[in-house]
Protein backbone atom coordinates (compact mmCIF):
# COMPACT_ATOMS: atom_id res chain seq x y z
CA UNK A 1 0.00 0.00 0.00
CA UNK A 2 1.02 3.84 -0.44
CA UNK A 3 -0.11 6.25 1.23
CA UNK A 4 0.50 10.13 1.25
CA UNK A 5 0.11 12.55 4.22
CA UNK A 6 0.04 16.01 3.74
CA UNK A 7 0.31 18.69 6.60
CA UNK A 8 1.29 22.15 7.43
CA UNK A 9 3.82 23.54 9.75
CA UNK A 10 1.78 26.11 11.80
CA UNK A 11 2.57 27.94 15.42
CA UNK A 12 1.90 25.52 18.48
CA UNK A 13 -1.88 26.01 18.89
CA UNK A 14 -1.19 26.89 22.93
CA UNK A 15 0.48 29.42 22.62
CA UNK A 16 -0.46 33.11 22.51
CA UNK A 17 -0.33 34.61 18.90
CA UNK A 18 1.00 38.16 18.76
CA UNK A 19 0.92 39.90 14.79
CA UNK A 20 3.77 40.62 13.34
CA UNK A 21 4.42 44.90 12.47
CA UNK A 22 2.85 44.06 8.99
CA UNK A 23 -0.17 42.53 10.09
CA UNK A 24 0.56 39.80 7.34
CA UNK A 25 1.29 37.18 9.20
CA UNK A 26 1.73 36.11 13.41
CA UNK A 27 5.05 37.14 14.91
CA UNK A 28 7.27 33.70 15.34
CA UNK A 29 9.94 35.50 17.52
CA UNK A 30 8.92 33.81 20.25
CA UNK A 31 6.77 30.50 18.99
CA UNK A 32 6.97 27.06 18.89
CA UNK A 33 5.67 25.38 15.61
CA UNK A 34 4.42 22.11 15.63
CA UNK A 35 2.53 20.04 12.81
CA UNK A 36 -1.46 21.22 12.63
CA UNK A 37 -3.06 18.58 15.28
CA UNK A 38 -5.62 17.20 12.76
CA UNK A 39 -2.73 16.29 10.61
CA UNK A 40 -0.97 14.96 13.49
CA UNK A 41 -3.51 12.28 13.80
CA UNK A 42 -3.10 12.37 10.01
CA UNK A 43 0.16 11.32 9.99
CA UNK A 44 -0.20 8.67 12.60
CA UNK A 45 -3.12 6.92 11.03
CA UNK A 46 -0.66 7.13 8.12
CA UNK A 47 1.77 5.23 10.29
CA UNK A 48 -0.51 2.46 11.63
CA UNK A 49 -1.67 1.98 7.87
CA UNK A 50 1.35 0.74 6.68
CA UNK A 51 1.72 -1.24 10.27
CA UNK A 52 -1.03 -2.83 9.26
CA UNK A 53 -0.65 -3.19 5.40
CA UNK A 54 2.91 -2.95 4.40
CA UNK A 55 3.74 -0.66 1.84
CA UNK A 56 5.59 2.84 2.32
CA UNK A 57 4.21 6.42 3.54
CA UNK A 58 5.78 9.69 2.04
CA UNK A 59 5.04 13.21 4.13
CA UNK A 60 4.32 16.19 2.11
CA UNK A 61 4.37 19.58 2.96
CA UNK A 62 4.31 23.28 1.27
CA UNK A 63 5.78 26.18 3.29
CA UNK A 64 8.24 27.70 4.62
CA UNK A 65 11.74 25.65 4.28
CA UNK A 66 11.74 25.30 7.87
CA UNK A 67 8.67 22.83 7.30
CA UNK A 68 11.28 20.50 6.73
CA UNK A 69 11.44 20.12 10.81
CA UNK A 70 8.08 18.94 9.99
CA UNK A 71 8.62 16.40 7.85
CA UNK A 72 11.74 14.88 9.37
CA UNK A 73 9.65 14.71 12.37
CA UNK A 74 6.76 12.66 10.53
CA UNK A 75 10.01 10.47 9.58
CA UNK A 76 10.89 10.17 13.12
CA UNK A 77 7.65 8.23 13.48
CA UNK A 78 7.82 5.71 10.60
CA UNK A 79 7.03 7.58 7.70
CA UNK A 80 9.46 6.33 4.64
CA UNK A 81 10.11 9.71 2.77
CA UNK A 82 9.29 13.48 2.18
CA UNK A 83 8.89 15.99 -0.01
CA UNK A 84 8.97 20.13 0.84
CA UNK A 85 7.50 22.06 -2.04
CA UNK A 86 9.26 25.13 -0.61
CA UNK A 87 8.05 28.82 -0.21
CA UNK A 88 9.18 32.14 0.08
CA UNK A 89 7.33 32.28 4.03
CA UNK A 90 4.27 34.34 2.91
CA UNK A 91 0.72 32.64 3.48
CA UNK A 92 -0.61 31.00 0.24
CA UNK A 93 -4.32 31.12 -0.29
CA UNK A 94 -5.80 27.59 -0.71
CA UNK A 95 -6.00 27.65 -4.35
CA UNK A 96 -2.87 28.36 -5.30
CA UNK A 97 -1.69 26.06 -2.60
CA UNK A 98 -4.47 23.04 -3.73
CA UNK A 99 -2.95 23.45 -7.27
CA UNK A 100 0.69 23.25 -6.10
CA UNK A 101 0.25 20.25 -3.93
CA UNK A 102 -1.77 18.38 -7.09
CA UNK A 103 0.56 19.81 -9.58
CA UNK A 104 3.38 17.79 -6.89
CA UNK A 105 1.75 14.62 -6.32
CA UNK A 106 0.89 13.90 -10.12
CA UNK A 107 4.84 14.07 -10.96
CA UNK A 108 5.59 11.78 -7.78
CA UNK A 109 2.93 8.81 -9.24
CA UNK A 110 3.92 9.60 -12.72
CA UNK A 111 7.52 8.45 -11.39
CA UNK A 112 6.76 5.78 -8.42
CA UNK A 113 2.85 4.85 -9.25
CA UNK A 114 -0.54 6.05 -7.92
CA UNK A 115 -1.22 6.26 -3.93
CA UNK A 116 -3.46 4.51 -2.41
CA UNK A 117 -4.72 6.47 0.19
CA UNK A 118 -3.67 10.34 0.66
CA UNK A 119 -4.49 11.49 3.50
CA UNK A 120 -5.13 15.22 4.72
CA UNK A 121 -6.31 17.46 8.53
CA UNK A 122 -9.82 18.64 8.15
CA UNK A 123 -8.69 21.80 7.86
CA UNK A 124 -5.50 23.83 9.23
CA UNK A 125 -5.69 25.25 13.08
CA UNK A 126 -4.48 28.85 11.86
CA UNK A 127 -5.78 30.01 8.38
CA UNK A 128 -8.66 27.32 8.55
CA UNK A 129 -9.37 27.55 4.54
CA UNK A 130 -11.33 23.83 4.74
CA UNK A 131 -10.59 23.52 0.88
CA UNK A 132 -7.19 22.22 0.16
CA UNK A 133 -7.82 18.45 0.28
CA UNK A 134 -10.78 18.64 -1.50
CA UNK A 135 -9.52 20.67 -4.60
CA UNK A 136 -6.48 18.22 -4.69
CA UNK A 137 -8.98 15.76 -4.76
CA UNK A 138 -11.03 16.56 -7.48
CA UNK A 139 -7.75 18.04 -9.29
CA UNK A 140 -6.51 14.37 -9.65
CA UNK A 141 -10.25 12.85 -9.94
CA UNK A 142 -10.64 11.05 -6.71
CA UNK A 143 -13.19 11.05 -4.20
CA UNK A 144 -12.99 12.93 -1.04
CA UNK A 145 -14.78 12.99 2.51
CA UNK A 146 -13.65 14.85 5.02
CA UNK A 147 -14.04 14.44 9.24
CA UNK A 148 -12.97 10.69 9.31
CA UNK A 149 -12.51 9.29 12.44
CA UNK A 150 -12.22 5.91 11.50
CA UNK A 151 -10.78 3.91 8.35
CA UNK A 152 -10.80 0.50 7.87
CA UNK A 153 -9.15 -0.83 4.53
CA UNK A 154 -11.03 -3.73 2.72
CA UNK A 155 -10.11 -5.70 -0.51
CA UNK A 156 -9.83 -2.38 -3.00
CA UNK A 157 -12.67 -0.06 -0.73
CA UNK A 158 -12.43 1.09 2.34
CA UNK A 159 -14.64 2.04 4.82
CA UNK A 160 -14.68 5.47 6.65
CA UNK A 161 -16.45 6.57 9.66
CA UNK A 162 -17.47 10.39 10.31
CA UNK A 163 -18.83 11.58 13.40
CA UNK A 164 -22.03 13.72 12.61
CA UNK A 165 -24.00 15.45 15.29
CA UNK A 166 -26.67 12.91 14.74
CA UNK A 167 -24.02 10.00 15.17
CA UNK A 168 -21.84 8.12 13.54
CA UNK A 169 -21.85 7.92 9.53
CA UNK A 170 -20.40 4.89 7.55
CA UNK A 171 -18.89 6.16 4.04
CA UNK A 172 -17.19 3.32 1.56
CA UNK A 173 -15.20 4.34 -1.26
CA UNK A 174 -13.05 2.83 -3.75
CA UNK A 175 -9.36 3.46 -3.45
CA UNK A 176 -7.58 5.65 -4.76
CA UNK A 177 -9.31 7.86 -2.36
CA UNK A 178 -8.83 11.11 -0.07
CA UNK A 179 -9.51 11.58 3.34
CA UNK A 180 -9.86 14.33 5.34
CA UNK A 181 -9.22 13.33 8.88
CA UNK A 182 -10.13 14.94 12.49
CA UNK A 183 -8.07 14.56 15.61
CA UNK A 184 -9.63 12.11 18.12
CA UNK A 185 -9.27 9.23 15.08
CA UNK A 186 -5.93 8.13 16.83
CA UNK A 187 -3.50 8.96 19.52
CA UNK A 188 -0.39 10.12 17.97
CA UNK A 189 2.76 8.35 19.12
CA UNK A 190 5.70 10.10 20.43
CA UNK A 191 9.26 9.45 18.67
CA UNK A 192 11.66 7.19 19.59
CA UNK A 193 15.47 7.84 19.64
CA UNK A 194 15.61 5.40 16.95
CA UNK A 195 13.35 6.83 15.27
CA UNK A 196 14.83 10.08 15.54
CA UNK A 197 18.17 9.16 14.58
CA UNK A 198 16.53 7.50 11.47
CA UNK A 199 14.59 10.65 10.40
CA UNK A 200 17.49 12.61 10.40
CA UNK A 201 18.89 10.47 7.00
CA UNK A 202 15.69 9.98 5.51
CA UNK A 203 15.03 11.37 2.06
CA UNK A 204 13.54 14.73 1.64
CA UNK A 205 12.91 15.56 -1.80
CA UNK A 206 12.64 19.70 -2.44
CA UNK A 207 10.47 20.33 -5.27
CA UNK A 208 10.01 24.18 -6.23
CA UNK A 209 6.27 24.49 -6.01
CA UNK A 210 4.25 26.22 -9.14
CA UNK A 211 1.28 27.70 -8.92
CA UNK A 212 -0.76 31.30 -9.72
CA UNK A 213 -2.07 33.28 -6.98
CA UNK A 214 -5.75 32.45 -6.47
CA UNK A 215 -8.85 34.69 -5.98
CA UNK A 216 -8.21 35.16 -2.06
CA UNK A 217 -5.92 37.75 -0.71
CA UNK A 218 -4.98 38.35 2.73
CA UNK A 219 -4.96 42.05 3.67
CA UNK A 220 -4.24 41.98 7.43
CA UNK A 221 -4.36 40.33 10.55
CA UNK A 222 -6.29 41.61 13.58
CA UNK A 223 -6.79 40.50 16.92
CA UNK A 224 -10.43 39.14 17.79
CA UNK A 225 -12.10 41.35 19.71
CA UNK A 226 -11.26 40.24 23.73
CA UNK A 227 -14.31 38.90 26.04
CA UNK A 228 -12.88 40.84 29.04
CA UNK A 229 -14.95 40.16 32.60
CA UNK A 230 -13.54 41.23 36.06
CA UNK A 231 -13.15 38.06 37.54
CA UNK A 232 -14.98 37.38 40.66
CA UNK A 233 -12.68 35.60 43.50
CA UNK A 234 -14.93 33.21 45.11
CA UNK A 235 -11.86 32.37 47.89
CA UNK A 236 -9.03 30.19 48.38
CA UNK A 237 -8.83 26.44 48.70
CA UNK A 238 -11.45 24.25 49.96
CA UNK A 239 -13.19 27.35 52.00
CA UNK A 240 -14.51 28.46 49.25
CA UNK A 241 -17.13 25.59 48.82
CA UNK A 242 -19.73 27.72 50.50
CA UNK A 243 -19.67 30.78 47.99
CA UNK A 244 -19.39 28.41 44.94
CA UNK A 245 -22.53 26.81 45.89
CA UNK A 246 -24.19 30.06 46.55
CA UNK A 247 -23.45 30.89 43.06
CA UNK A 248 -24.64 27.73 41.78
CA UNK A 249 -27.84 28.63 43.33
CA UNK A 250 -27.85 32.22 41.57
CA UNK A 251 -26.92 30.98 38.28
CA UNK A 252 -29.96 28.30 38.49
CA UNK A 253 -27.39 25.19 37.70
CA UNK A 254 -28.25 23.73 41.39
CA UNK A 255 -31.78 23.11 41.72
CA UNK B 1 -29.08 39.27 -10.02
CA UNK B 2 -29.62 36.89 -6.83
CA UNK B 3 -27.85 35.48 -4.28
CA UNK B 4 -27.96 31.77 -3.82
CA UNK B 5 -28.40 30.31 -0.42
CA UNK B 6 -27.13 26.07 0.24
CA UNK B 7 -29.67 24.58 2.86
CA UNK B 8 -28.05 22.66 5.41
CA UNK B 9 -30.19 20.04 6.62
CA UNK B 10 -29.98 16.52 7.58
CA UNK B 11 -32.63 13.99 6.62
CA UNK B 12 -34.89 17.03 6.04
CA UNK B 13 -34.27 18.43 9.28
CA UNK B 14 -32.92 21.96 9.03
CA UNK B 15 -29.45 22.73 10.70
CA UNK B 16 -30.21 26.38 12.18
CA UNK B 17 -26.95 27.97 10.86
CA UNK B 18 -28.49 28.09 7.53
CA UNK B 19 -30.91 30.82 8.69
CA UNK B 20 -27.91 32.76 9.36
CA UNK B 21 -26.48 32.33 6.18
CA UNK B 22 -30.00 33.33 5.20
CA UNK B 23 -29.92 36.69 7.22
CA UNK B 24 -26.50 37.12 5.56
CA UNK B 25 -27.46 37.01 2.04
CA UNK B 26 -30.33 38.88 3.01
CA UNK B 27 -28.05 41.91 3.57
CA UNK B 28 -26.67 42.16 -0.18
CA UNK B 29 -30.06 43.38 -1.39
CA UNK B 30 -30.70 40.62 -4.39
CA UNK B 31 -33.46 38.43 -4.50
CA UNK B 32 -32.37 35.14 -2.38
CA UNK B 33 -32.45 31.77 -3.69
CA UNK B 34 -32.07 28.98 -1.58
CA UNK B 35 -31.24 25.36 -2.96
CA UNK B 36 -32.87 22.21 -0.90
CA UNK B 37 -31.02 19.08 -1.57
CA UNK B 38 -33.06 16.04 -1.72
CA UNK B 39 -36.48 15.22 -1.50
CA UNK B 40 -36.16 15.36 2.22
CA UNK B 41 -36.02 18.90 2.54
CA UNK B 42 -38.32 19.08 0.49
CA UNK B 43 -40.96 20.52 3.34
CA UNK B 44 -38.69 23.56 4.51
CA UNK B 45 -40.13 25.44 2.07
CA UNK B 46 -41.95 27.81 4.32
CA UNK B 47 -39.05 28.30 7.13
CA UNK B 48 -37.05 29.48 4.65
CA UNK B 49 -39.56 31.84 3.02
CA UNK B 50 -39.97 33.05 6.54
CA UNK B 51 -36.43 33.87 6.54
CA UNK B 52 -36.37 35.52 3.02
CA UNK B 53 -35.68 33.02 0.16
CA UNK B 54 -38.00 33.88 -2.26
CA UNK B 55 -37.10 31.27 -4.62
CA UNK B 56 -36.63 27.78 -3.13
CA UNK B 57 -35.07 25.14 -5.49
CA UNK B 58 -35.59 21.40 -4.85
CA UNK B 59 -33.24 19.21 -6.49
CA UNK B 60 -34.20 15.91 -6.90
CA UNK B 61 -32.12 13.00 -7.58
CA UNK B 62 -31.62 9.65 -6.60
CA UNK B 63 -28.05 9.93 -5.52
CA UNK B 64 -29.11 12.56 -3.48
CA UNK B 65 -30.78 10.28 -0.78
CA UNK B 66 -28.86 11.31 1.96
CA UNK B 67 -26.27 13.34 2.60
CA UNK B 68 -23.00 13.05 -0.29
CA UNK B 69 -20.08 15.47 -0.59
CA UNK B 70 -19.43 14.90 -4.00
CA UNK B 71 -22.89 14.74 -5.06
CA UNK B 72 -24.29 17.31 -3.18
CA UNK B 73 -21.41 19.72 -4.35
CA UNK B 74 -21.90 18.70 -8.42
CA UNK B 75 -25.58 19.58 -7.41
CA UNK B 76 -25.24 23.37 -6.61
CA UNK B 77 -22.15 23.60 -8.92
CA UNK B 78 -24.65 23.62 -11.90
CA UNK B 79 -27.29 25.25 -10.23
CA UNK B 80 -24.55 28.26 -10.13
CA UNK B 81 -24.01 27.96 -13.91
CA UNK B 82 -27.24 28.17 -14.84
CA UNK B 83 -28.36 30.75 -12.44
CA UNK B 84 -25.14 32.51 -12.08
CA UNK B 85 -25.52 34.58 -9.03
CA UNK B 86 -23.54 37.32 -7.21
CA UNK B 87 -22.35 35.28 -4.58
CA UNK B 88 -23.83 31.39 -2.89
CA UNK B 89 -23.44 31.02 0.67
CA UNK B 90 -23.61 28.41 3.02
CA UNK B 91 -23.07 27.49 6.57
CA UNK B 92 -19.42 27.83 8.02
CA UNK B 93 -19.94 23.88 9.35
CA UNK B 94 -18.54 20.81 8.65
CA UNK B 95 -20.92 20.03 5.61
CA UNK B 96 -21.63 23.14 5.18
CA UNK B 97 -17.69 23.94 3.73
CA UNK B 98 -16.93 20.70 2.63
CA UNK B 99 -20.06 21.47 0.35
CA UNK B 100 -18.67 24.88 -0.85
CA UNK B 101 -14.63 23.31 -1.05
CA UNK B 102 -16.38 21.13 -4.02
CA UNK B 103 -18.11 23.93 -5.79
CA UNK B 104 -15.13 25.88 -5.61
CA UNK B 105 -12.99 23.30 -6.74
CA UNK B 106 -15.77 22.05 -9.67
CA UNK B 107 -16.19 25.90 -10.66
CA UNK B 108 -12.44 26.97 -10.23
CA UNK B 109 -13.27 29.95 -8.11
CA UNK B 110 -11.68 31.20 -4.73
CA UNK B 111 -13.59 30.06 -1.63
CA UNK B 112 -13.40 31.90 1.49
CA UNK B 113 -14.51 30.12 4.88
CA UNK B 114 -16.20 31.22 7.96
CA UNK B 115 -17.12 34.86 7.14
CA UNK B 116 -18.23 37.37 9.65
CA UNK B 117 -19.06 40.24 7.70
CA UNK B 118 -18.34 41.25 3.88
CA UNK B 119 -18.98 44.14 1.69
CA UNK B 120 -18.91 43.18 -2.41
CA UNK B 121 -16.74 45.04 -4.63
CA UNK B 122 -14.25 44.40 -7.23
CA UNK B 123 -12.64 42.88 -4.85
CA UNK B 124 -15.15 42.39 -1.96
CA UNK B 125 -13.71 43.41 1.30
CA UNK B 126 -13.96 40.13 3.78
CA UNK B 127 -13.75 39.61 7.24
CA UNK B 128 -13.47 36.10 8.56
CA UNK B 129 -12.11 34.29 11.43
CA UNK B 130 -8.74 32.28 12.23
CA UNK B 131 -7.40 29.76 14.93
CA UNK B 132 -10.92 28.98 15.12
CA UNK B 133 -12.55 32.69 16.25
CA UNK B 134 -8.99 33.94 18.16
CA UNK B 135 -7.50 35.75 15.58
CA UNK B 136 -9.75 37.73 12.55
CA UNK B 137 -8.32 37.97 8.91
CA UNK B 138 -8.99 40.83 6.51
CA UNK B 139 -9.22 39.77 3.13
CA UNK B 140 -9.53 41.01 -0.56
CA UNK B 141 -11.74 38.26 -2.65
CA UNK B 142 -11.76 38.70 -6.70
CA UNK B 143 -14.01 36.65 -7.85
CA UNK B 144 -16.93 36.79 -10.49
CA UNK B 145 -19.01 35.03 -8.75
CA UNK B 146 -18.14 35.13 -4.66
CA UNK B 147 -18.50 31.79 -2.32
CA UNK B 148 -18.75 32.18 0.87
CA UNK B 149 -19.59 30.19 4.42
CA UNK B 150 -20.50 31.80 7.39
CA UNK B 151 -18.82 31.49 10.75
CA UNK B 152 -21.60 30.13 13.01
CA UNK B 153 -22.98 32.92 15.25
CA UNK B 154 -21.75 35.57 13.62
CA UNK B 155 -24.65 36.76 11.97
CA UNK B 156 -27.80 36.63 13.98
CA UNK B 157 -31.01 34.74 12.34
CA UNK B 158 -33.98 36.90 11.83
CA UNK B 159 -37.81 36.20 10.06
CA UNK B 160 -38.44 38.46 6.97
CA UNK B 161 -41.00 37.08 5.32
CA UNK B 162 -41.58 36.90 1.41
CA UNK B 163 -43.44 35.49 -1.11
CA UNK B 164 -42.11 32.50 -2.39
CA UNK B 165 -41.83 30.51 -5.71
CA UNK B 166 -40.84 27.07 -5.98
CA UNK B 167 -38.66 25.65 -8.51
CA UNK B 168 -37.60 21.45 -9.62
CA UNK B 169 -34.26 21.10 -10.56
CA UNK B 170 -32.60 17.81 -11.38
CA UNK B 171 -28.89 18.07 -11.13
CA UNK B 172 -27.21 15.60 -13.76
CA UNK B 173 -24.97 13.24 -11.24
CA UNK B 174 -22.56 10.55 -12.40
CA UNK B 175 -23.69 6.98 -11.06
CA UNK B 176 -20.06 7.08 -9.77
CA UNK B 177 -20.88 9.54 -7.28
CA UNK B 178 -22.88 7.21 -4.80
CA UNK B 179 -19.04 6.43 -3.85
CA UNK B 180 -19.68 9.23 -1.21
CA UNK B 181 -22.74 9.05 -0.29
CA UNK B 182 -23.46 8.19 3.41
CA UNK B 183 -24.03 4.15 3.19
CA UNK B 184 -25.21 3.78 7.30
CA UNK B 185 -25.34 5.62 10.08
CA UNK B 186 -24.97 4.70 13.68
CA UNK B 187 -27.73 7.19 15.45
CA UNK B 188 -26.00 8.31 19.08
CA UNK B 189 -27.44 7.29 22.07
CA UNK B 190 -29.39 9.63 23.63
CA UNK B 191 -28.71 11.71 26.79
CA UNK B 192 -26.68 14.76 27.80
CA UNK B 193 -23.79 15.37 25.48
CA UNK B 194 -20.86 17.65 26.00
CA UNK B 195 -22.14 19.97 23.14
CA UNK B 196 -25.61 20.49 25.24
CA UNK B 197 -25.03 19.69 28.85
CA UNK B 198 -25.65 22.57 30.79
CA UNK B 199 -22.94 21.97 33.47
CA UNK B 200 -19.54 20.85 32.24
CA UNK B 201 -16.82 20.08 34.65
CA UNK B 202 -13.63 19.97 32.79
CA UNK B 203 -10.39 19.22 33.86
CA UNK B 204 -6.51 19.69 32.27
CA UNK B 205 -3.03 19.28 32.97
CA UNK B 206 -3.28 20.18 37.00
CA UNK B 207 -5.84 17.30 37.41
CA UNK B 208 -2.54 15.10 37.26
CA UNK B 209 -3.74 11.37 36.41
CA UNK B 210 -6.91 9.34 35.19
CA UNK B 211 -7.92 8.74 38.38
CA UNK B 212 -7.94 12.41 39.37
CA UNK B 213 -11.35 12.71 37.11
CA UNK B 214 -13.21 10.72 39.69
CA UNK B 215 -13.53 13.96 42.02
CA UNK B 216 -14.56 16.12 38.43
CA UNK B 217 -16.84 12.88 37.66
CA UNK B 218 -18.64 13.14 41.38
CA UNK B 219 -19.17 17.23 40.86
CA UNK B 220 -20.44 16.35 37.25
CA UNK B 221 -23.20 13.65 38.65
CA UNK B 222 -24.38 15.90 41.05
CA UNK B 223 -25.52 18.77 39.14
CA UNK B 224 -26.52 16.86 36.00
CA UNK B 225 -23.61 17.42 34.02
CA UNK B 226 -20.53 15.93 32.02
CA UNK B 227 -16.81 16.11 32.13
CA UNK B 228 -14.66 17.83 29.67
CA UNK B 229 -10.91 17.78 29.26
CA UNK B 230 -8.05 19.66 27.70
CA UNK B 231 -6.02 18.93 24.92
CA UNK B 232 -2.95 18.42 26.86
CA UNK B 233 -5.17 15.36 28.22
CA UNK B 234 -6.27 13.53 25.65
CA UNK B 235 -2.69 13.90 24.19
CA UNK B 236 -1.40 12.34 27.59
CA UNK B 237 -3.90 9.39 26.90
CA UNK B 238 -5.88 10.25 29.88
CA UNK B 239 -9.43 10.92 28.44
CA UNK B 240 -11.13 9.62 25.58
CA UNK B 241 -10.67 12.82 22.20
CA UNK B 242 -14.70 13.04 22.56
CA UNK B 243 -14.33 14.41 25.74
CA UNK B 244 -11.92 17.21 24.62
CA UNK B 245 -13.14 20.65 24.37
CA UNK B 246 -11.33 23.03 22.39
CA UNK B 247 -10.25 24.21 18.72
CA UNK B 248 -9.97 20.62 17.53
CA UNK B 249 -12.62 18.82 20.41
CA UNK B 250 -16.31 19.87 20.72
CA UNK B 251 -17.19 23.75 21.55
CA UNK B 252 -19.15 23.98 23.93
CA UNK B 253 -22.09 26.60 25.84
CA UNK B 254 -22.96 25.51 29.31
CA UNK B 255 -24.69 27.78 31.91
CA UNK B 256 -21.50 27.05 33.58
CA UNK B 257 -18.17 25.56 32.92
CA UNK B 258 -16.04 24.48 35.75
CA UNK B 259 -12.50 25.05 34.36
CA UNK B 260 -10.17 22.96 37.00
CA UNK B 261 -6.45 22.93 36.39
CA UNK B 262 -7.16 24.20 33.06
CA UNK B 263 -4.13 26.82 31.84
CA UNK B 264 -6.66 28.52 28.86
CA UNK B 265 -4.64 28.55 25.82
CA UNK B 266 -5.94 29.52 22.36
CA UNK B 267 -6.80 25.91 21.63
CA UNK B 268 -9.20 24.98 24.68
CA UNK B 269 -10.18 28.58 24.83
CA UNK B 270 -11.92 29.27 21.75
CA UNK B 271 -14.07 25.81 22.41
CA UNK B 272 -14.91 27.41 25.55
CA UNK B 273 -15.57 30.81 25.11
CA UNK B 274 -19.28 30.36 24.84
CA UNK B 275 -20.29 29.03 28.00
CA UNK B 276 -22.59 31.41 29.79
CA UNK B 277 -20.46 31.52 32.91
CA UNK B 278 -16.94 30.18 33.84
CA UNK B 279 -15.77 29.09 37.04
CA UNK B 280 -12.26 28.63 36.63
CA UNK B 281 -10.51 26.52 39.85
CA UNK B 282 -6.19 26.99 39.67
CA UNK B 283 -3.49 27.21 41.57
CA UNK B 284 -2.43 30.21 39.81
CA UNK B 285 -4.29 33.25 39.99
CA UNK B 286 -2.50 34.57 36.70
CA UNK B 287 -3.30 31.85 34.76
CA UNK B 288 -5.84 32.74 31.16
CA UNK B 289 -8.63 30.64 32.24
CA UNK B 290 -8.68 32.41 35.40
CA UNK B 291 -8.75 36.00 33.98
CA UNK B 292 -10.52 35.60 31.95
CA UNK B 293 -13.15 33.66 34.15
CA UNK B 294 -16.73 35.36 35.54
CA UNK B 295 -15.71 33.75 38.91
CA UNK B 296 -12.83 32.18 40.12
CA UNK B 297 -11.34 30.07 43.63
CA UNK B 298 -7.54 29.94 43.78
CA UNK B 299 -6.41 26.57 45.07
CA UNK B 300 -5.86 22.77 44.41
CA UNK B 301 -8.22 21.37 42.48
CA UNK B 302 -8.05 18.16 44.56
CA UNK B 303 -9.21 20.10 47.66
CA UNK B 304 -11.57 22.49 46.17
CA UNK B 305 -13.99 20.14 44.32
CA UNK B 306 -14.37 17.40 47.43
CA UNK B 307 -15.22 20.60 49.21
CA UNK B 308 -17.58 21.96 46.42
CA UNK B 309 -19.31 18.13 46.34
CA UNK B 310 -19.68 17.86 49.82
CA UNK B 311 -21.43 21.33 50.30
CA UNK B 312 -23.82 20.51 47.96
CA UNK B 313 -24.57 17.02 49.28
CA UNK B 314 -25.05 19.26 52.56
CA UNK B 315 -27.69 21.53 51.45
CA UNK B 316 -29.17 18.63 49.87
CA UNK B 317 -29.44 16.66 52.60
CA UNK B 318 -27.73 13.78 51.57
Amino acid sequence: MRVLVCVKRVPAPGAKINIAADGQSVDTAYLAFTTSPHEECAVEEAVQLIERHGGEATVLTLGPGEAEDQVRYAASLGIAKGVLLPTDGTDWDPQRTAAAIASAVSAIEAVDGPFDIILFGNESADSGGFQVGVRVARALGRPIVNGIKGIDVGDGTLSAQRESEAGLEVYVLPMPVVLGVKEGINLPRYPTLKGRLASKKAPVDQVSPVAEPGGQHLVTLLPATEQVSATTILGHGPDAAAAVVDVLVELGVLK
Amino acid sequence: MSVLVVVEHDRGTLAPATLEALAAARSLGEPVHAITIGAAADGLVAELAAHGASVVVQAHHDLLSDYGPEAWGDTVAQLVTQLSPTAVIATGTDRGNEVMAHVAAIADLPMVANCLSFTPGAPWQITRVRWGGSLLEQCELQAPIALLTTSHHAIEAAESPVEVTIQAFEPVLDAALARTVVVDRVERAAGVTLATAPVVVGGGRGVGSPDGFGQLEELAALLGGVVGCSRAVTNNGWRNHTDQVGQTGTRIAPDLYFACGISGAIQHWVGAMASKNILAINTDPEANMVTKADYAVIGDLHQVIPAISAEIRRRRGI
